[in-house]
């Protein structure tokens, strides 16, 4: 999973999002990197939840 | 508005309460009802990570890089998805080890060096202290602008003051004294702090809420929301870089450099380390941690960008520093209340840093740079004497004092020109070099002390040139042409452009040196040097945590009275927690035996882990060793203590795995001693029904025999008829024992075989005629179905032709006399050519469709309905075609008639020939 992390947050997908351009008003990068770090920490709670 | 006692109140009442809080939690912990047994707690003690650099800092980064703040968050969650692999290891060891710090943690590791103690002492001191100095400055940055409220001034207006005027100067001292008073009132040196992490708890939800407060009100007060403060921010010249990252915005290598450093700063700074792994109370609690504390650093960033957009479109122009937007929009606003509740915020990120890092740096200080000095040179001071208790806490309050006012020092001398973040990474830099060691440390057995000391060192003196000294040469501490032409003028020097290495920022250069120094000297020294005994230990206990009892494999022996190690403990425990100690060792052999007695080696362990969760291990083992007269091992015997526990633990599993083969040998031995009992029992039953087989037909004989014998004056049509019946027996007789021999000798392999070309069509034919005579007797249709052409098959014509008539026989047997009817098929089925003989006679039950393949089993209710027959043909037919390479089988339900089939392949290599006659 950080090694999932590792790639989300880093060259090369970062600079896919690296663009001018708004998700409902928000700029991409932020929107990207934010949603993509709830989704990480969601799937750490499941993960922890799952092995008890 | 806000005039100064209106905020000098506010403060202080603010660190009354954290004073209550902690005072509470202790006295919880005193009464056994700990308030911070709980994950929720635990994460948001953790959260003492986000400093007055989160909560001032990120703001002024994000106002200037734009993403460029995130790693430094990011970074610890990645860290966290390993927890369970790094973080929990290194609780499993510190809780067993009685670790203290992160100081103690490496030299525990490496034979309980003190050497590397001091070292890794110094360099957290030395790297930490610009840290400390951050928050000096946030905290009187913060007050003078709360101060002049409602005025916007920028921290640079003020003018330099000289010492005893200096607001950071008295803010030092006041948080000496402050920490003092949390970390160190106590007598007791024990390693945790309950009350301490209750109030650090507490301070993370005001610094969270009062974020949040100004974030909200920034984003919907100040601006319609999102999407309006995003558009506005897009407006401003030179915004551009804020939205991406890249070559406009923060660089990719920069922002991988920083997230890389953030992992190893959540593991390694001495008050990460103190809260995460000394404080835990139970390792559990890290399950779920692991996520909320990353939730945590999300929310708190969540409106980092949008004050820091909200601060640029607001206030550009009025000279504000983008570090302290947090504040200026309140106060632009007019809002006095949040204002200072946002300055609250910034208080307590700060003082909960300053608190616990102090308090770490501190024990670090006293249990393994000054305690083992002390030690060393005159021993018997704390040895006898008075209460070396008070020692100890008088030199950690002197570290209290010392350490606020070196930050204090730098903070003059280097903080005053540079922004909060690059001094904090400047930091995370210098911890970063423990990360060799440490996880080396962990997962490496071959981690040497020499190999450490060098890594440290070397890492370490990099640091110090790359990063440090640019920093003092920036805030002209030193001259200017040290950065630009290198030291004396060699160009090839140049601090931040080390052997030409350019075009990474100064971070990224510094941590690429270090690194590289670091790591190298770790492995290969620790590749060429020799580990000593005690080191061969603890590197056995460290990396092989989970695969030991808690008492782990002892390496040392010595001899001491139980009342002398009471004693011992007594002086830095007191005389109630010692005995209590003592009592806690109960060896299986019972009590850990009375004053005058010769401790076993078992309670010396005990006592110096209970030591060394006071003073450290490296100063626990020297004050032992006061009362211990210790016979050392030699390396020999702890190579062969290890040795042993390494072989006991792969014998075991030998052991195990032999079982587990001995268990499936009985399981299969079971299996074929009943297999072989049921051999026997058929075969008793297959002699006495071939016996009774033979009697029947041997019984009537013999009755005819005897009426002809005994009447010889019978008609001679009489007589005709019973020699016919006699015939007709012998002729039963005679085919019974054919069967007989025929199946035996299939069944032992010993039968003739003929192969050659068959074709089935001329073969399902002849045998149809062959029996037609027997299906006009029984008035029993007969329909065949050939189809126009099919391969010839290898295969036995005998053998085959007496499947087919045993087939036919059968089902001219089971028809009903005059409404009877068989259908026989000959089919192509993929590489096998089928048959099917189909009757419509009563049917067999599903339960008797396998039985009647066996010897003597017929279809039929009982003995007393058993239909003519030998009851040996079905089990010679499969035999057949089973040897064939086919298929025999049977598809029938009661009233619905049986088909019998089998199947033989067409291409099948005549094997079967080459076994001749054998």
């Amino acid at each position: 999973m950080a090694f999932l992390g590792f790639l989300l947050f880093n060259y090369p997908l970062l600079s896919l999002f690296s663009t001018e351009g708004k998700v409902l008003g928000i700029p991409v990068l932020y929107a990207y990197l934010f949603s993509s770090w709830a989704l990480l920490i969601a799937l750490m709670a499941l993960a922890m939840r799952r092995s008890g | 508005m806000l005039a100064t006692p209106v905020i000098l109140i506010v403060s202080f009442a603010y660190l009354g309460l954290l004073f209550a809080i902690a005072h509470y939690g202790d006295r919880r912990a005193a009464a056994g009802r700990s308030v911070i047994a709980s994950p929720y707690v635990y994460a948001l003690s953790l959260a003492v990570y986000a400093t007055s650099w989160t909560f001032y800092g990120s703001v002024g980064r994000a106002a200037h890089t734009g993403i460029g703040f995130l790693p430094i968050y990011l970074g610890p969650t990645l860290m966290f998805a390993l927890g369970l692999l790094v973080l929990r290891k290194i609780i499993r060891i510190s809780k067993a080890n009685r670790i203290t710090s992160i100081a103690d943690f490496v030299a525990s590791r490496y034979g309980k060096s003190a050497l590397l103690g001091g070292l890794v002492t110094v360099i957290a001191v030395i790297g930490i202290v610009p840290y400390i100095s951050l928050q000096l400055k946030a905290i009187s940055d913060t007050f003078s602008i709360v101060q002049h409220h409602p005025d916007l001034i920028s921290p640079a207006d003020l003018e330099s003051a000289s010492l005893f005027a200096d607001k950071a100067f008295y803010v030092a001292l006041l948080l000496a004294a402050f920490t003092i008073a949390f970390g160190t009132r106590m007598l007791d040196v024990s390693e945790r702090h309950e009350g301490l992490v209750a109030a650090i708890a507490f301070e993370s939800i005001v610094k969270l809420v009062a974020f949040l407060c100004v974030g909200l009100f920034v984003t919907f007060g100040i601006f319609g929301g999102f999407g309006d403060l995003f558009e506005r921010a897009a407006a401003l010249p030179g915004s551009g870089h804020l939205f991406v990252a890249g070559e406009e915005g923060t660089g990719y290598g920069e922002l991988l450099w920083l997230t890389v450093l953030s992992m190893l700063a959540i593991l390694l700074l001495p008050r990460q380390f103190q809260i995460a792994v000394v404080e835990n109370v139970d390792e559990r609690h890290l399950s779920r941690a692991v996520w909320l504390f990353p939730l945590y650093l999300l929310a708190i960033n969540l409106f980092v960008l949008p004050i820091a957009l909200g601060g640029l479109v607001q206030l550009q122009g009025t000279g504000a520093q983008a570090d302290y937007f947090v504040l200026a929009l309140p106060m632009a606003e007019g809002q006095g209340a949040l204002t200072l509740f946002a300055y609250l915020g910034g208080l307590s990120a700060a003082t909960g840093m300053v608190i616990v890092e102090t308090i770490a740096l501190s024990t670090m200080v006293s249990n393994n740079l000054i305690v083992p000095v002390l030690l060393r040179r005159r021993a018997a001071r704390l040895t006898e004497g008075r209460d070396p208790r008070r020692l100890i806490l008088r030199i950690r309050r002197g570290t209290i004092v010392a350490v606020l006012l070196l930050g204090y020092a730098y903070f003059r001398a280097a903080g005053e020109a540079t922004a909060l973040v690059a001094i904090g990474l400047l930091s995370f830099a210098a911890v970063a070099q423990f990360a060799p060691a440490v996880l080396g440390g962990i997962f490496w057995k071959g981690g040497s002390r020499n190999g450490a000391l060098a890594g440290l060192a070397a890492g370490f003196l990099v640091w110090l040139y790359t990063l440090l000294l640019p920093s003092f040469a920036r805030s002209d501490w030193l001259p200017g042409s040290f950065l630009d032409d290198g030291p004396f003028g060699i160009a090839l020097l140049r601090p931040e452009e080390l052997f030409g290495l350019s075009g990474l920022d100064s971070i990224s250069h510094g941590m690429f040196w270090s690194m590289l120094v670091n790591v190298g000297f770790y492995v290969g020294v620790s590749l060429f040097s020799r580990q000593d005994a005690v080191e061969l230990g603890q590197a056995a206990r460290f990396v092989d945590v989970f695969r030991q009892t808690p008492e782990g494999p002892r390496f040392w022996r010595g001899t001491a009275t139980v009342a002398e190690l009471e004693a011992l403990l007594a002086r830095f425990r007191g005389a109630q927690r010692a005995r209590a100690a003592m009592a806690e060792y109960a060896p299986a052999g019972g009590g850990g035996g009375y004053d005058g007695a010769v401790a076993e080696p078992g309670l010396v362990n005990h006592v110096e882990t209970v030591l060394a969760g006071s003073i450290g291990a490296v100063s626990a083992r020297v004050m032992l060793a006061t009362v211990v007269d210790e016979e050392p091992l030699g390396i020999d015997e702890v190579m062969s203590i290890l040795d042993e526990t390494s072989q006991v633990i792969a014998y075991s599993h030998q052991l195990e795995r032999k079982s587990r083969e001995l268990e499936a040998a009985t399981a299969e031995l079971q299996a074929a001693n009943e297999r072989l009992q049921e051999l026997d029992r058929l075969k008793d039953d297959f002699i006495s029904t071939v016996t009774h087989e033979l009697r029947t037909p041997l019984t009537s004989m013999r009755a005819f025999s005897e009426i002809l014998l005994d009447n010889p004056e019978q008609p001679a049509d009489e007589r005709e008829r019973f020699l016919r019946i006699l015939l007709e027996e012998i002729g039963r007789l005679t085919r019974l024992i054919n069967q007989v021999l025929d199946l035996s000798k299939l069944e032992s392999g010993r039968a003739e075989w003929e192969i050659e070309e068959v074709d089935l069509r001329k073969l399902v034919r002849d045998s149809v005629a062959a029996t037609a005579q027997l299906f006009r007797e029984r008035e029993t249709q007969v329909d065949l179905r050939l189809p126009e052409a099919v391969p010839a098959v290898a295969t036995d014509r005998d053998r085959v032709k007496q499947v087919m008539l045993n087939l036919l026989s059968n089902a001219a047997k089971f028809c009903e006399p005059g409404r009877g009817r068989v259908v026989v098929e000959l089919s192509a089925d993929g590489d096998a050519l089928r048959v099917d003989v189909r009757d419509n006679g009563p049917g067999i039950r599903l339960e008797d469709q396998e039985l009647i393949f066996e010897k003597f089993r017929q279809g039929g209710e009982d003995m007393t309905d058993r239909p003519p027959g030998t009851g040996l043909g079905l089990p010679i037919s499969r035999e057949i075609v089973t040897y064939l390479g086919g298929v025999l089988w049977v598809e029938s339900a009661p009233g619905r008639g049986s088909t019998f089939s089998f199947k033989l392949p067409v291409a099948r290599a005549p094997t079967v020939a080459l076994r001749g006659e054998g």
